[in-house]
């Protein structure tokens, strides 16, 4: 132990050692001067350009940033409108729909009330035709009914009644009289 | 083991039981003989290791960041993306954290301060530099000199000269009557104790570090030996003065950020007034 005391004195007391806090003039200036000469190679050649170059950078990446927004934008109106034209087609397409069906369901009446219309138009001809037929089927019974009446009588009587008026005024009003009852 | 080491150790000879007591290093070990000496008018100029550092250091930092932006791309590769990372780095985790957008003018001075002392530091645990520039008191004391300088003309010119010490000696918000104990106060620790403070800090833990390195490695030297607590003691030392190498790599880069953030700091606040 005493011999490391000793070198440690020896050591501290051999030389006459400068204060570790002394600034000789000469390292001062030599750090002075190596600080202004990094600090005017970077300032001036080096750093500029990185600087240019990140300042780029970052315009590009937000314009990038701006452009996708842009169009982000654009897609939704597009998508939008899309959607509009789309719902608009198929309102469309129902009203279409809506109106063939009431087309339809008119053309259908329209052509049943035809049908019915010309089917009684038919079945009045047809009604009238008969009705005709008939009349002139008992107006030639009734005068052929009066003919073999009066034959009848005559050939019952012995003489000839055709000629004798008042004997066709008898035998027409006994037909009207026949009449009368069958229509009653 | 540098040469220097060898000498301070007291020579090749000197071990553990051989009658040589443990030759601890003190400053001596800062200290350089000159390798050239020259005059310019009445200041003598000695050119020693650490100057030849700080040149090394220099060219060293000058000569990466010159090649590395020599033609910056968009997309980055290689040295670019190192030097970037850096730049990067000093523009928005100390310029603008600090000064927000008004600290974009001040980068290539934070940049230059901080790489340029993280490498005067570094030096310190490069094999044959080992010597770390900023353990000579002399290179803190230049830099916080040009930041001092800095600082106070920049607050001066921004805030005026009354308004400048006034926003520094009468911070609002305090009750009139502690004005009285906080102007010389907040003077003697703005305006003297900063700079001073701020050299020092950095001078001390480079000089601290390396004299605990250089201790163990002569520990380790010293203490081999013929015997079982020699060869051990040996090898902890030498276990230790790799460990401490590596805490240093830490406490270099840590301690040049502490010094750039600093200033930093103190430009903030002369371009502004606020407490």
């Amino acid at each position: 132990m005493t011999n490391i005391f000793a070198a440690v004195f020896a050591a501290t007391e051999g030389e006459e050692m400068p204060s570790v806090l002394a600034v000789p003039i000469d390292e001062l200036i030599i750090g002075l001067i190596a600080f202004f000469v990094v600090f005017g190679v970077l300032a001036k050649l080096a750093l500029p350009a990185i600087k240019k170059m990140l300042d780029e950078r970052s315009d590009t990446i937000e314009g990038g940033i701006l452009r996708a927004e842009e169009a982000q934008a654009q897609a939704a109106t597009v998508l939008e409108e899309y959607k509009e034209q789309l719902a608009s087609a198929r309102e469309e397409a129902s009203a279409i729909r809506t109106q063939a069906q009431a087309d339809r369901t008119a053309i259908i009446e329209e052509a049943r009330n035809e049908a019915r219309t010309a089917a009684a138009t038919v079945t009045a001809n047809a009604e009238a035709q008969i009705a005709a037929e008939r009349a002139q089927a008992t107006a030639s019974l009734t005068r052929q009914v009066g003919e073999l009446a009066v034959g009848l009588a005559g050939k019952v009587v012995g003489t000839s009644l055709s000629e004798d008026a008042r004997v066709r005024q008898t035998v027409e009003d006994f037909i009207a009289d026949l009449e009368q009852q069958a229509a009653r | 083991m540098s040469a220097e080491v060898v000498i301070a150790s007291g020579g090749l000879d000197c071990h553990l039981m051989s009658g040589c007591g443990f030759p601890a290093p003190g400053a001596e070990i800062f200290q350089f003989d000159a390798v050239l000496t020259f005059s310019i008018g009445s200041l003598d100029v000695n050119i020693t290791k650490v100057s030849l550092v700080i040149m090394l250091m220099a060219v060293v930092v000058m000569a990466f960041f010159t090649y590395a932006f020599r033609k910056p791309k968009l997309v980055p590769r290689g040295s670019q993306n190192v030097g970037e990372l850096g730049y990067v780095f000093i523009r928005d985790g100390i310029a603008r954290e600090t000064m927000g957008k008004d600290g974009d003018k001040f980068v290539p001075f934070l940049f230059t301060l901080f790489f340029f002392i993280w490498m005067l530091n570094f030096a310190g645990i490069v094999p044959f530099l080992q010597i770390p520039a900023t353990s000579t008191f002399a290179i803190p004391v230049a830099f916080a000199i040009i930041v001092y300088l800095t600082w106070v003309p920049l607050g001066i010119y921004r805030q005026g000269f009354v308004g400048f010490f006034k926003a520094m000696m009468f911070p609002p918000g305090v009750p009139k009557a502690m004005y009285v104990l906080l102007a010389p106060l907040e003077f003697l620790s703005n305006i003297l104790v900063r700079p001073a403070t701020h050299a020092i800090r950095l001078f001390a833990n480079m000089f601290a570090g390396h004299l605990l390195i250089a201790t163990f490695s002569i520990a380790a030297f010293y203490l081999i030996s013929a015997s079982v607590v020699g060869i051990l003691g040996s090898a902890a030392s030498f276990v230790v003065a790799i460990a401490l190498t590596a805490f240093e790599a830490l406490i270099q880069g840590l301690q040049a950020y502490i010094f750039t953030l600093l200033t930093a700091v103190y430009i903030s606040g002369a371009l502004r007034a606020e407490h």
